[in-house]
């Protein structure tokens, strides 16, 4: 565990030394830096046994017009008691807090993000550092963005302090952002994510023959995302967007998301959303309901079984005050609805096929000053 | 499925360069034109705290991750 201090104060020293260079030294620049920007948020998740809520704050300032820092705080209180829990374990309360600290530089037609996360919970502990960097090419008609995360997790049980554990991520970010005409852009988003460790959860039990077992799973894995979008502009203050993309891992799991969104003003102040979401995927090589064999790998984790998944939200944007060049102050509200269908996941109350409704909701002021 | 990929990745730097594509054709859409693509309804995302939330209520539903097109990444969740 040493390792994952010695990384978190080798990223903080590093970020630190990158700031101070970078408000020392000048530079022309063709790509603006991000607005300042504020935003307070109170989610809300409630859906299969589990309530999730909190607030979360963002804040986004330039500094000597150089650079923009970005700090934001994100609070989950979790109550549980989803099926996995009320059929194998007891009900729990728990809370996730999560800190990030962002650093954006503008260089001529490129710009440079570096990231600290810092996420914790009662037996989680999850510390990454991320750096994107984004050029503008041809004409300003293209945008290619890099992007790497580096992540290390500390994994323990309660009330078991002889269980420790920790898994390493690697996350690699291609994208291209493509304007097409004057009403049209395009996107293409590939990523590649590799882990090691422990790579479940110490409480989930798998089911072979009908007894539990604790579940088994597999100390790697590298999975692989293309996300194809587009977004066009209707006109008279209308909008578009479809999104699509295809999941395949080495756990032989693989899944296809399809998104369709449509926007328009209303009025002056007024900004509404609509959007729908597909989703599918199949089940991990390892996944069974009931194994009726001993193998070295077993999990009864839903979410690496078969399932289908459908949304329908919507967003309202108003704009509650504007003082133009200065600051504008907007008021938001976004609601999703969820329904997910398992295929091949028994409830165990009633015998039939699982499945369950979840709740989404959004409520958050934005300011750009 | 490794083997496949690989090529894929090597490849695109070299086309986007310009190597393997000897006469690209102008940009063909000038700044000038580009005011409808600024305005706020053609951003892919327009608030990053409720884009991360989203993403995370996902991302520890469902068995696929990643391409979100939220930058950083990273779940921190179990």
């Amino acid at each position: 565990m040493a390792a994952t201090s010695r990384f978190w104060k080798k990223c903080a020293g590093l970020f630190g030394s990158v700031f101070g260079g970078l408000l020392a030294s000048g530079g022309a620049k063709a790509v603006d830096l991000p607005e300042n920007k504020a935003e307070a948020l109170y989610h809300l998740y409630n859906g299969g046994g589990v309530t999730a809520q909190g607030p979360a704050l963002l804040v986004r300032k330039s500094l000597a017009d150089k650079v923009s820092l970005s700090a934001s705080t994100y609070v989950d209180a979790v109550s549980n008691a989803s099926i996995d829990v009320v059929t194998t374990a007891s009900p729990f309360k728990e809370r996730r807090t999560a800190f990030d600290l962002g650093l954006d530089y503008v260089y001529r037609d490129a710009s440079i993000t570096l990231g600290l996360s810092n996420s914790k919970e009662p037996d989680y502990t999850a510390r990454g550092f991320s750096i994107d960097v984004s050029q503008e090419v041809y004409g300003g008609m293209t945008t290619v963005t890099l992007g790497y995360t580096r992540s290390i997790d500390k994994v323990l049980k309660a009330d078991s302090p002889e269980f420790e554990d920790e898994a390493k991520h690697w996350q690699y970010r291609l994208g291209i952002t493509q304007v097409l005409t004057p009403r049209l852009l395009g996107s293409a988003n590939l990523e590649v994510i590799s882990d090691d460790g422990f790579l479940g959860s110490p409480y989930r039990v798998a089911r072979v023959f009908g007894a539990a077992v604790p579940e088994r799973n597999p100390r790697t894995r590298t999975s692989r995302a293309l996300k194809l979008r587009v977004i066009g502009d209707l006109g008279n203050r209308n909008a578009a967007r479809a999104e699509y993309r295809y999941f395949w891992d080495t756990w032989e799991i693989k899944a296809h998301t399809l998104e369709l969104g449509y926007s328009r003003y209303a009025g002056e102040n007024w900004l509404a959303d609509g959007f729908v979401r597909f989703y599918s995927q199949g089940k991990a090589l390892f996944y069974s309901d009931n194994a009726l064999q001993e193998t070295t790998y077993i999990s009864r984790n839903r979410q690496l079984s078969a399932f289908k998944s459908f949304s329908l939200g919507g967003k309202l944007s108003y704009v509650y005050k504007k003082v133009p060049g200065q600051y504008e102050v907007k008021l938001n509200g976004a609601y999703e609805r969820m329904h997910f269908d398992f295929s091949d996941f028994t409830d165990l109350r009633s015998g039939g096929a699982y499945k369950f409704d979840a709740n989404v909701l959004q409520l958050y002021v934005s300011a750009t000053f | 499925m490794m083997r496949s990929f690989w090529p894929a990745l090597v490849a695109a730097p070299l086309l986007l360069s310009g190597c393997a594509i000897p006469r690209l054709p102008e940009p063909w859409v000038k700044p000038y034109e580009r005011e409808r693509l600024a305005d706020p309804i053609m951003k892919f995302s327009r608030d990053a705290l409720p884009d991360k939330h989203r993403e995370h209520v996902l991302v520890v539903r469902e068995g696929s991750r990643g391409a979100t097109g939220v930058q950083g990444g990273g779940c921190g969740c179990n």
